[in-house]
C-alpha cells in the first residue's frame, strides 16, 4: 500500500511542476507590462527600471519561472494589480463561500445520484428507469445558468420562497445561511447528480451480472439484500471516482452560480479579475484550483486502491 | 485470401476503411429507424442547422435594431419571444445565436478531432513520446475546462475567433488521452503484430490498421465534443468574456437578460431554451451510437430484447 502512495504521490509532482509552467507562462506572454502598472502614470523610465529590477522582470524566463515556483512554494500567491494587496489576503473572505457551496453540493449530488442511479438499476428497463435515465441526460444537456435562471423565476420571483440574489454568511445564522445557498446548491447538484446517477447505475447493472449474485439469489436471500449487501458494495468503487471527477467539474457551475446568486466567493473573484485584466489573481486562482484538482485525484486513487485491493498490484 | 500474393506489408487483416464506414452508414440508418430519440435528436438538429443557414433571411428585423419605444414587450404575434432592454426581437436574436453556436462548436469540434486524433494515433503509438507528452495533457487536464478557457480568453481578448482557439486548446487534451487510450489496446493486437512482422512501416500501420478501428470512438466522442463546446461557448459569452455583446450569442443574450427576471423572463427563457433543446439534440444521438457502437452493451440490449 505505502509503495502505492509513494510512486503515486511521486507521479503528481511532474503533474504539478506542467501546471505551474502553464500558469507563469501565461502571465510571462500577458500584453502589458507590470512594472508600468505598479509604478503608476508618474514613474520615469529609471523608476520603471528600477521596479523591474527590484521584482526580477528583468531576468530571462526560466530565472524568473524559478523563482515564481519558489513564491509558491511558500505559499506567497503575488500582489493584485488592480487592489496592490496581496492576494492571500484577498482569498481568505472568499473561501468560505465556495467550500460551504462545494461541500454542501457534493453531499447532496451524491445522496441524489447515488440513490437514483440504484433506483434505476432496481427497476431495470422499466418505465421508472427510462424517466430516471431521460432525466440524466437532461442534467447533461441543461446549462447550470439557465436551469439557475429558471429556479429563480419560478421559486424567488412567483413564489417567493427564497430571495432574488443575496447571500448571507454562516456568521448570520445557519438557517439564514442555508436558506440563502438553497437555490445555488440545488441548481449544481441537480447537474452533477446526474452524471453519478449514470454510473451508479451502470455499475451496479455490471456487478448485477455476477456469478455470485446469482449464488446468492439461488441460496434465497430477498432481493433487497442481495443489491445493498452483495452488489451496492462492489459498485460503490467506480462511483467514488467519480464524485472525485464530479468536484473538478463543479468548478464552472461554481464560477457561474457564484455569479447569477451574488454570491462573494472564488468563482466571482475570478469573474471579476478577468475583467479588470489582473492577471496575478488569474494566475493564483489558476495554480491553486488546479493543484487542489490534483490533490483530489491523489487522494481519490489511494482511496480507490485502498477500497479495491486489485488495484495496488 | 490473397495474402500470399500481396506484396509484403501490404496484407489486409484489419476491417479496412471502407468496411468501417459501410458499417457505420448502415448502423445509422438502423439507429433512426429503430430509435425514437435519435430522430428526434436528427429532427431537432436539422431545424437548427436550418435556422443557422436561413436565419438572418427569416427574421423579419435586423437583430442589431434598436427601438426603444417597444422596449421590454411581453411575448405576442408581433414579437414572438418579446422584445428586450433596447427594444430588440428576441425572436431574430435567438435565430442569430444559433449561427454563432454552431459555427464556434462545429469549429471546436473539427480542430480538435483533427489535431487530437492525429496526435493521439501517432503518441499512443510511440512509446517515448507517450511518456512526455502525457505528462503535459495531464497538466493540461488538470485545469477546469472553462477556468482554462476564461484565462486564455484573458489573454487573447474576447472574440468569437478566440472563443474558438480557447476552447480548441482545452478540448484537444482531453481527446488525446481518450483516444490514446484505444490505440495503447490496438497496438497489442493480432493484425497489428502481424502488419509488423509483413514489415509495414509506421504510417501504414497507424492509418491502415489503426486509425479504422478508432474510428467509432472518434465519432461519439465527436457528438460529445459538439455538445460540450455548445454549453461552453455559452458558459463563456454568458459570463461576458466570450463572444462580444454586440454578437447575439445564446449565451450573452441570457446573461444580459437574467438580470431582468422579475419583469421580463422571456429575454433569457428563450435563448435558454433552444440553447438546451440543441445540446439535448447532440447528447441524444451520441448516446445512441455509443450504445450502438459499443458491442458489449449492444450484445446485451439485443439478449434483452430476446
Amino acid at each position: 500500500m505505502w509503495a502505492y502512495i509513494a510512486q503515486r504521490v511521486l507521479t503528481s509532482i511532474p503533474v504539478i511542476l506542467i501546471v505551474g509552467v502553464v500558469t507563469f507562462s501565461l502571465l510571462y506572454v500577458a500584453p502589458g507590462d507590470p512594472a508600468a502598472i505598479i509604478g503608476g502614470d508618474e514613474a520615469s523610465p529609471e523608476q520603471l527600471e528600477q521596479i523591474r529590477h527590484q521584482l526580477g522582470f528583468d531576468q530571462p524566463y526560466h530565472i524568473q519561472l524559478g523563482r515564481w515556483f519558489l513564491r509558491m512554494l511558500k505559499g506567497d500567491l503575488g500582489t493584485s494589480i488592480f487592489s496592490k494587496r496581496e492576494i492571500r489576503e484577498l482569498m481568505a473572505p472568499r473561501l468560505q463561500p465556495t467550500i460551504s457551496l462545494g461541500i454542501q453540493v457534493i453531499f447532496l449530488s451524491a445522496l441524489l445520484g447515488v440513490s437514483t442511479g440504484m433506483l434505476a438499476a432496481w427497476k431495470a428497463g422499466a418505465r421508472l428507469d427510462r424517466g430516471l435515465m431521460l432525466f440524466a441526460v437532461l442534467g447533461f444537456a441543461t446549462p447550470g445558468f439557465w436551469l439557475a435562471f429558471i429556479l429563480i423565476w419560478g421559486l424567488a420571483v412567483n413564489l417567493r420562497w427564497f430571495p432574488v440574489i443575496g447571500y448571507s454568511p454562516i456568521g448570520d445564522g445557519i438557517i439564514k445561511h442555508l436558506h440563502s445557498m438553497f437555490l445555488p446548491v440545488l441548481v449544481n447538484s441537480v447537474l452533477a447528480s446526474a452524471f453519478i446517477s449514470r454510473i451508479t447505475r451502470s455499475a451496479m447493472l455490471e456487478v448485477l451480472r455476477e456469478d455470485y449474485i446469482r449464488t446468492a439469489r439461488a441460496k434465497g436471500l430477498a432481493e433487497f439484500r442481495v443489491f445493498i449487501r452483495h452488489a451496492f458494495r462492489p459498485a460503490a468503487i467506480p462511483v467514488i471516482t467519480v464524485i472525485g471527477a464530479a468536484m473538478a467539474s463543479l468548478a464552472t457551475g461554481f464560477v457561474v452560480t457564484e455569479r447569477v446568486f451574488g454570491i462573494p466567493g472564488l468563482g466571482r473573484m475570478l469573474v471579476e479579475a478577468i475583467a479588470r485584466r489582473d492577471y496575478p489573481i488569474i494566475q493564483a486562482l489558476l495554480m491553486s484550483v488546479a493543484t487542489f484538482y490534483i490533490l483530489v485525484n491523489l487522494v481519490v486513487d489511494i482511496v480507490y486502491a485502498y477500497v479495491d485491493p486489485r488495484i495496488r498490484y | 485470401m490473397d495474402a500470399a500474393t500481396a506484396r509484403p506489408g501490404a496484407v489486409r487483416l484489419a476491417p479496412t476503411w471502407g468496411q468501417r464506414l459501410r458499417g457505420l452508414r448502415r448502423g445509422a440508418w438502423r439507429l433512426t429507424r429503430n430509435e425514437p430519440p435519435v430522430m428526434i435528436g436528427i429532427v431537432i438538429m436539422s431545424i437548427m442547422v436550418f435556422l443557422a443557414i436561413f436565419g438572418p433571411t427569416l427574421a423579419r428585423t435586423e437583430y442589431t435594431r434598436v427601438d426603444p419605444v417597444n422596449r421590454l414587450l411581453a411575448p405576442s404575434a408581433q414579437h414572438w419571444f418579446g422584445t428586450d432592454t433596447s427594444g430588440r426581437d428576441v425572436f431574430d436574436r435567438t435565430i442569430a445565436g444559433a449561427r454563432l453556436s454552431l459555427i464556434v462548436a462545429g469549429s471546436v469540434t473539427l480542430i480538435t478531432t483533427v489535431i487530437g486524433t492525429s496526435l493521439a494515433l501517432v503518441i499512443g503509438y510511440v512509446r517515448v513520446l507517450d511518456n512526455i507528452l502525457m505528462r503535459a495533457v495531464d497538466g493540461l487536464l488538470s485545469f477546469p475546462t472553462i477556468l482554462l478557457a476564461l484565462a486564455l480568453i484573458a489573454l487573447l481578448g474576447s472574440s468569437v475567433q478566440n472563443v474558438i482557439i480557447a476552447l480548441s486548446i482545452t478540448g484537444t487534451a482531453g481527446k488525446i488521452r481518450l483516444i490514446r487510450g484505444a490505440v495503447l489496446l490496438l497496438r497489442e493486437t493480432a493484425y497489428v503484430d502481424a502488419a509488423r512482422a509483413m514489415g509495414a512501416r509506421m504510417p501504414r500501420v497507424l492509418f491502415i490498421h489503426i486509425a479504422p478501428n478508432t474510428l467509432g470512438l472518434v465519432m461519439v466522442q465527436a457528438t460529445f465534443t459538439l455538445a460540450s463546446a455548445i454549453l461552453a461557448e455559452a458558459s463563456l459569452s454568458f459570463l461576458g468574456a466570450g463572444t462580444p455583446e454586440f454578437i447575439p450569442s445564446w449565451g450573452n443574450i441570457v446573461g444580459t437578460g437574467q438580470g431582468y427576471v422579475q419583469v421580463a423572463f422571456w429575454i433569457a427563457f428563450f435563448p435558454g431554451l433552444f440553447l438546451t433543446v440543441t445540446v439535448l439534440a447532440v447528447v441524444l444521438i451520441g448516446d445512441a451510437l455509443r450504445d450502438y457502437l459499443d458491442p458489449k452493451l449492444r450484445g446485451r440490449i439485443e439478449r434483452e430484447q430476446a
